[in-house]
This record gives C-alpha cells, sequence and structure tokens, in this order.
C-alpha cells in the first residue's frame, strides 16, 4: 500500500505501531515486529540492571535504532512531573530524538489514564520542543485540548490496556476522528484482527498495540494478521462502506432470462 | 565514597571518580545509557568532565521492551 501516515513530519508505510514489551525473549520479539510490518516500535525506560548487565543481550541490538522510530513511553508513570523527567532522560538516551509517547496513568488496578495530568505533562513536554504522541481516554474534548496544546498524534484507548476488549465506544473515536487535525490513533485494548479493521474502518489513522500480539497463541501469525487488518481497515475506510439498509429491493442478479 | 545509583547505595574507593569513570567501575561502557545526577541529566559528552561526590544520587536508566 503506498499510501503514508505521516506523524510530526515523516512519512510511514505502516499504519500499525506495535509496543516491544511481553515477548518471551528478544528474537521472538523482533520476529514478530517483523511479522506485523511496523516501523515504529514503543520503548519503555528503565533502570539499568548494575552489576548484572555484561554481555546481557539488550532490545537495541534486536531493534536497532537505525532500522526502527523508537517511540519510548511513559508507561508506569502517575504523575506529569515524573512522565517528563522520564522523557528527558528518554531523549539524552536515543541522541536527542523528540518523537515520544506521554501516557500518565491514574490508577494502577485499571491503568486508566489520568487526564488533568496527562494534559500538564503535554503542555510541558510541547513547549520543551518534543513531538508528542499521546495516550488519552475516549473523551473527545481532552482529545481537543490535547490537539489545541500541540501534540502531534492523539491516542484514545479502545478499552482498557491490556484487557483485550476491543473498541468499546467507537461513537466517542469517530467523532474524536472527526474533530481532529491530527492523526487519531486506537491505542490499547485491541484484543484481535477484527478490532484493529474496525478502527481503520472507523477511519483512524494507525493502531498501537502490543498485548493483542505478544499474548497471542502465535505471536508472529498474529503479527502477520494484524498486519493485514491494518491494511484491510484502511482500504475498506479509503473504499467507502455501501449504506447499510434492512433489505434491497435490487437483487445482484438480472431479473430478465429467468427460466420458465 | 558512597553514591546512591538507582536507589541503591554503592561504595567507590577512588579519587577523582567522574561519571565516565564510574560508567566503566559498573562495567557499562559501550552500553547505551542515560543518567541522571541530582536531578539533573548529564549528557553523554560531559561523562568526563563532571565529578561525583560522597551523597550523590544517580538514575542510569537504558531502553527495555514496553508496549
Amino acid at each position: 500500500m503506498s499510501e503514508q501516515i505521516t506523524i510530526a513530519g515523516k512519512s510511514y508505510c505502516s499504519r500499525l505501531l506495535v509496543g516491544t514489551g511481553k515477548y518471551k525473549d528478544f528474537t521472538e520479539t523482533r520476529a514478530a515486529i517483523d511479522a506485523s510490518g511496523a516501523q515504529i516500535v514503543t520503548v519503555a525506560i528503565r533502570r539499568t540492571n548494575i552489576g548484572q548487565t555484561a554481555g546481557e543481550p539488550s532490545l537495541l541490538e534486536y531493534l536497532p535504532p537505525e532500522e526502527f522510530t523508537y517511540l519510548p513511553n511513559t508507561a508506569g508513570c502517575y504523575s506529569a512531573d515524573d512522565a517528563v523527567r522520564t522523557l528527558r532522560l528518554a531523549r539524552e538516551l536515543l541522541d536527542g530524538h523528540k518523537l515520544v509517547k506521554l501516557e500518565v496513568l491514574g490508577d494502577p488496578r485499571t491503568l486508566y489514564p489520568n487526564v488533568i495530568e496527562t494534559i500538564a505533562a503535554a503542555k510541558v513536554l510541547v513547549k520543551d520542543g518534543f513531538d508528542v504522541m499521546v495516550y488519552t481516554s475516549d473523551d473527545p474534548i481532552i482529545a481537543k485540548q490535547l490537539e489545541d496544546i500541540g501534540c502531534c498524534a492523539v491516542m484514545p484507548l479502545a478499552s482498557l490496556i491490556g484487557s483485550g476488549m476491543g473498541i468499546l465506544n467507537p461513537w466517542n473515536l469517530q467523532i474524536i476522528i472527526e474533530n481532529a487535525k491530527i492523526p487519531v490513533l486506537v491505542d490499547a485494548g485491541v484484543g484481535s484482527a477484527a478490532d484493529a479493521a474496525i478502527a481503520m474502518e472507523l477511519g483512524c489513522a494507525g493502531v498501537l498495540m502490543n498485548t493483542a500480539i505478544a499474548a497471542a497463541r502465535d505471536p508472529i501469525m498474529m503479527a502477520g494478521a494484524m498486519k493485514k487488518a491494518i491494511e484491510a481497515g484502511r482500504e475498506s475506510y479509503l473504499a467507502g462502506r455501501m449504506p447499510k439498509k434492512l433489505y434491497s429491493a435490487s437483487p445482484s442478479s438480472p431479473t430478465e432470462g429467468l427460466i420458465a | 565514597m558512597n553514591i546512591l545509583i538507582n536507589g541503591n547505595v554503592k561504595v567507590f574507593n577512588v579519587v577523582d571518580l567522574t561519571i565516565a569513570g564510574l560508567v566503566a567501575e559498573l562495567d557499562l561502557v559501550g552500553k547505551r545509557l542515560a543518567i541522571e545526577k541530582n536531578g539533573e541529566i548529564v549528557p553523554r559528552s560531559h561523562f568526563a568532565d563532571v565529578f561525583l561526590q560522597e551523597g550523590d544520587k544517580l538514575e542510569i536508566v537504558g531502553a527495555v521492551g514496553g508496549g
């Protein structure tokens, strides 16, 4: 598919963004990401394991930053300050890299986003020169505010992180997409290829997922399924679906020439 | 000299220890990492110029798998 998605001025062929967590090992991580065709991959920023790191393989060796666009996240942050601090460290870690995923959580049980802290962090990060892709609830007003602050993409949840519950409020997503002038990506909650296709048919610019692939029985096969679903959903959206009607008075086969 | 690294106290018997020296002591040379000293990021280009003092707090972070 030649039609590309542009995020913060850079174009990508793949509309599927993937996380790199929860895989069996780095070999499986790499194989799944290759099968997904994703060009943007999320990473977390964590304390280096002091004293046990010599010779230990690192994610970066399996996913070289020259081959992929890294999207460092703020997973696990519960305040704007922690999120900003984490992404400043990420920028230093990745040689001035500006594209980041902001998420500020509000509750450890559900991982539901805290939109008040998210907005506070977004303001600081945008001012500081970051290109902010922001994870948020599916509230259209908050999504618009995050766009107005200057985020480069808004990423509402389909359902809770890691839940695999699919798209629970397509109507809100549709309002967010209609209102937005920046790419809207569904982030979190996708469970199956069907969910990913529905997100794209709604008009999402892309989908970000991790668990739906990593927790599948066969992650690599699921990664391929997701790639196809994203492409199919996008083409279906662009092609424009037929209108729904209760029944049709015009059959697909000719009404003439029936045998007597 | 006691330095708090990622929440744990480490003792170093080295005089004039720089961040670069510490990275070597910890066997982290060549690893991609970012370091914060007492809440301020120390750019990689300054590792050799920044000296550590008793009680400094360091955060040493890297990229790991995540969603």
